[in-house]
Formats: C-alpha cells, structure tokens, sequence
C-alpha cells in the first residue's frame, strides 16, 4: 500500500507540473518536442537499467544533450527545429535499442512508477516543488515571449536567458516525466492537459489552472487504474488524459 | 542634443541576411512632432521601427534622448491566438497599476465588459485599440506605430488615426506612424519620409509628396491602386 502512495505521489506531482510546463509550450507552439526528448532519453534510461541506477538520473543528461544540440543544428543549418527534432530523436532511439536490455524495455518505453522508493519520491517532490515555483515566476514574461519576442525585446527583457531556463525545466520534466510514463508518453504528459483545457479556457487562470488539474487528476486515476487492472500505469495515464481531451472537444463551443 | 530633440538617426544603414534592407537613411524627431513613414511593401518601413527599438543589428547611428520612454504598438501578433489571454491578461504582462489600466482602457475608448474578452475573438478594429493601449502603458514619450498591412477597420465614432490624435494632444506624444494610407500623412503628420530601402523624400507632405516622387517610391503600384480605385467606384 505504501508503494501505491508513493506512486500516486510523483505522479500527481509530475503530472500537475507537466500540465502547467504543457500551457508554455503550447503557447510557443512546441508541444510536441518533448517527444522527441523523451525518445532521446532512451540510452540513458538503458545505461541506468544495466547499471542499476535512478532512470531520471540516466535520462536527464540525454535530454540536455538533445536540446543543446537541436539548438546548435538550427543555428548552423536554419533547418526547421522540428525537423531537426526529429533527426536527433531518431538517432538516440536507435543507439539505446543496440544495447538496451530488451526484457527491460518496457519500463523505459511506456514507463514504471510502481518501483519508486522513498528516496526517488523525495527527490521528484522537491524537484517538481522547485520547477512548479520557477514556472510561476517566469510565467509572465514566458508568455509576453510566446506572444512576441519583439514585443519582449522592447521592454527591455533578456529572452535568451529565459529560453535558457525555460529549456532547462522542460528537461528536468522529461528526465522526471520518463519515470511516470515512459520514454514514448512522455510528449502527452506535457501536451494533452494544455490542449484540453485551451478548448475551454477563455482567461489564464482557467487555462493554466485547468491543465494542472487535468495533468493531476489523468495522473491520479491512472495509477489507481493500474492498480486493479495490473496493466501499466503510463499508458493508462494518457488514456485518461485523452479521454479528457476528447470530452474537452465535445464541450467546447 | 538640444531640447526639443527626441531622435537624431544618421546615416543608417540596415542589412538582413545579405540584403540591404534600409540604405544612407538620416532623419531627426522633435518633441511633438508627427511623422509618418509610407512606402511599398517591402520598403523597410517595419524594420526601420525595429531598428530604431534596438530589435536588429544597424551601422550608423541612433541616438535617442536620455530616458525616454518609447512605446511600440506592433504591426500584428499572429500568435497570440495560440494562448487563450483575455484583454486583461494580456495588459497585465506590461504590470500596470489597477488604477493606469482603467485609464488606459478609458483612453482607447474601451469598454469595460471587453476587459474579460478573449483577445483571439476581437475584431481587428478592436485588436488594433489595444495594442495601443498596450503601448500606452508606462507613460510613453515617443509612440512608435506599425499598421497593420490589411488598413483598420472603422469602428463606432472615431477611427483609430482620430484615436491617435486625440492621444498625441492630451498625452504630448511625439509619433512616428508607418502609413499605407496617403490621407494619413496629409491630415496627420507635419513630416513624411518616403522610403524605398532608399530615402526617396523627406518633408512636409504638402511640398514633397509630388507625383515625381511618388512614382519614385511606388514604380508602377500608384497605377495599379488608382486602377483598382476607379473600377470599384
């Protein structure tokens, strides 16, 4: 029963903050790069199952090597950041797949939270407390970028110190988000509460308040689905999700 | 610089990607003056704002007085559709007081029940309105205005260019306006610069604005609107 709290801790925490992280990219619309940094994390994760250690730990690196490099591509060839995306995801799932342990594969496609200790859970409570307060203080001046760079340029703000960062929390997310839902679920996490909630909100606070909710409540009810049906808590999480998702479209007016 | 002087640009040179984009440009802004910039699509009207906001790269110079303080109502936002802000969220990125936002609100001549508005759903008269007010924020000195390639839509009583007059006289702005609108630069402005990557002309528009210097600046496009004016009247 306690490895059930557990469970439901971090991904509460994960999923709430993902959802919040989710409404910035999607204003910027990026929403699905965290995909692409979700597969890239794929060495790491199977150099921390064959070494036997934390999986965030393994994927966070990759992630920061995806974006950096994804960020150097665009600047030396102007290729679309999609594009480029895409070419430097597929190369990381294919290195992870000459050596990652296939009887273990599972766990870093689609995800295992069932297996967090104490520690792990405090470590991603923590982190996500400080990624959750970092997003609220950029919040503002994020989406004032998001609507126009030019427009944030002209009042004085430093734009590329906060893509910087903004980069930095969406890493931290994904390297956290691979543990709840896998490496493959880890775009949804991030993507599905903010477009739920955008088919509805007609202010911010609705918008990001809704996404957080969503991104609690999908992460909540799918780790308990989990524990009576005995299938995977990841993929059930983005079932939920996108049941809400498909809801949200059939009440939006 | 002198008193009255808010903007002195010499010999400003602008290159984009390899291209010469604004060519030898020298013009000066007073306080209280009104001066438009019109010219083809193309022109560097756009990026000479841009420019002049520090957004781009120039040689020559531009010097600004000290302390002043610019507000910039963009040409468009395409992408704030994206983001589901309300009038008042949007405002509030600029972090007015309660007490400026009401007032800027009052000066556009928005109404209150607009303030819970998504600004995705307002007319492009009404989106134009609170650009406006957004650069209203912060008590500027100098207004830098892009309109938007499509013209304004009239809207209630007072177009927008009669909004902005009203606004230059109560709040002492000085403005820089880039125009598609030739009317504009006659009733508005007691300036005009031509601009076609070059500086055609610069001037009262009443003495400058000659048809010489017009076909200059739009070649064979003046034809082609006069043509397409005809055939709809």
């Amino acid at each position: 029963m306690s490895s059930l709290l557990l469970s439901l801790t971090v991904g509460t925490f994960v999923g709430g903050v993902a959802g919040y992280l989710g409404t910035l990219m999607l204003g910027r619309r990026m929403a699905l790069v965290a995909g692409p940094l979700g597969h890239l994390t794929l060495p790491g994760i199977a150099l921390a199952l064959i070494y036997g250690f934390d999986i965030s730990l393994g994927a966070f690196p990759f992630v920061v090597l995806g974006i950096v490099s994804i960020w150097l591509f665009e600047m030396r060839t102007k290729l679309p950041m999609e594009a480029l995306t895409a070419v430097v995801f597929a190369s990381g799932v294919a290195i992870a797949f000459l050596f990652l342990p296939i009887g273990q594969a599972e766990a870093a496609l689609v995800g295992d939270v069932s297996t967090v200790n104490l520690l792990d859970a405090t470590i991603s409570v923590v982190l996500m407390t400080l990624v959750f307060l970092t997003i609220l203080k950029i919040y503002p001046t994020m989406t004032l970028i998001n609507v126009s760079e030019d427009l944030a340029k002209s009042q004085g703000i430093k734009v590329k110190k906060y893509n910087f960062i903004y980069l930095l929390l969406i890493a931290i997310i994904v390297a956290l988000g691979v543990k709840v839902v896998g490496s493959l679920l880890t775009a949804a996490l991030v993507a599905i509460p903010a477009c739920s909630t955008r088919n509805l909100s007609k202010n911010m606070l609705q918008y990001v308040l809704g996404a957080i909710i969503v991104g609690i409540v999908s992460s909540f009810s799918g780790i308990l689905l989990s524990e009576f049906s005995g299938f995977p808590a990841g993929p059930l999480i983005i079932l939920v999700n996108s049941v809400i998702f498909l809801t949200s479209t059939i009440l939006k007016r | 610089m002198k008193d009255d002087l808010v903007l002195r640009v010499k010999e400003l040179n602008v290159e984009l990607e390899g291209e010469t984009v604004i060519n030898n440009l020298s013009f000066e802004l007073r306080k209280g003056d009104a001066v438009t910039i019109i010219g083809p699509n193309g022109a560097g009207k756009t990026v000479l704002l841009k420019t002049l906001l520090g957004l781009l790269p120039y040689k020559g110079e531009i010097i600004w007085k000290k302390n002043i303080r610019i507000g910039y109502v963009p040409q468009r936002l395409p992408f704030i559709k994206d983001i589901p802000l309300s009038v008042k969220d949007f405002l509030k990125l600029k972090r007015p007081s309660e007490k400026e936002l009401e007032e800027t609100l009052n000066s556009v001549g928005f109404k209150q029940n607009l303030l819970d508005k998504k600004t995705g759903d307002l007319s492009s008269g009404q989106f134009q309105r609170l650009l406006i007010a957004w650069s209203l924020i912060k008590d500027p000195q100098v207004l830098l205005f892009d309109e938007p390639t499509t013209g304004i839509d009239i809207e209630g009583e007072e177009t927008v260019y009669r909004l902005l007059e009203r606004l230059k006289e109560s709040r002492e702005l000085t403005v820089l306006l880039v125009t598609h609108d030739l009317s504009v630069v006659y009733t508005f402005s007691n300036n005009v610069i031509c601009l076609n990557k070059q500086p055609i002309c610069h001037g009262l528009p009443q003495k400058v604005l000659t048809p010489e210097n017009l076909k200059r600046l739009y070649g064979e496009e003046v034809k082609y609107y006069r043509h397409k004016h005809l055939n709809a009247s």
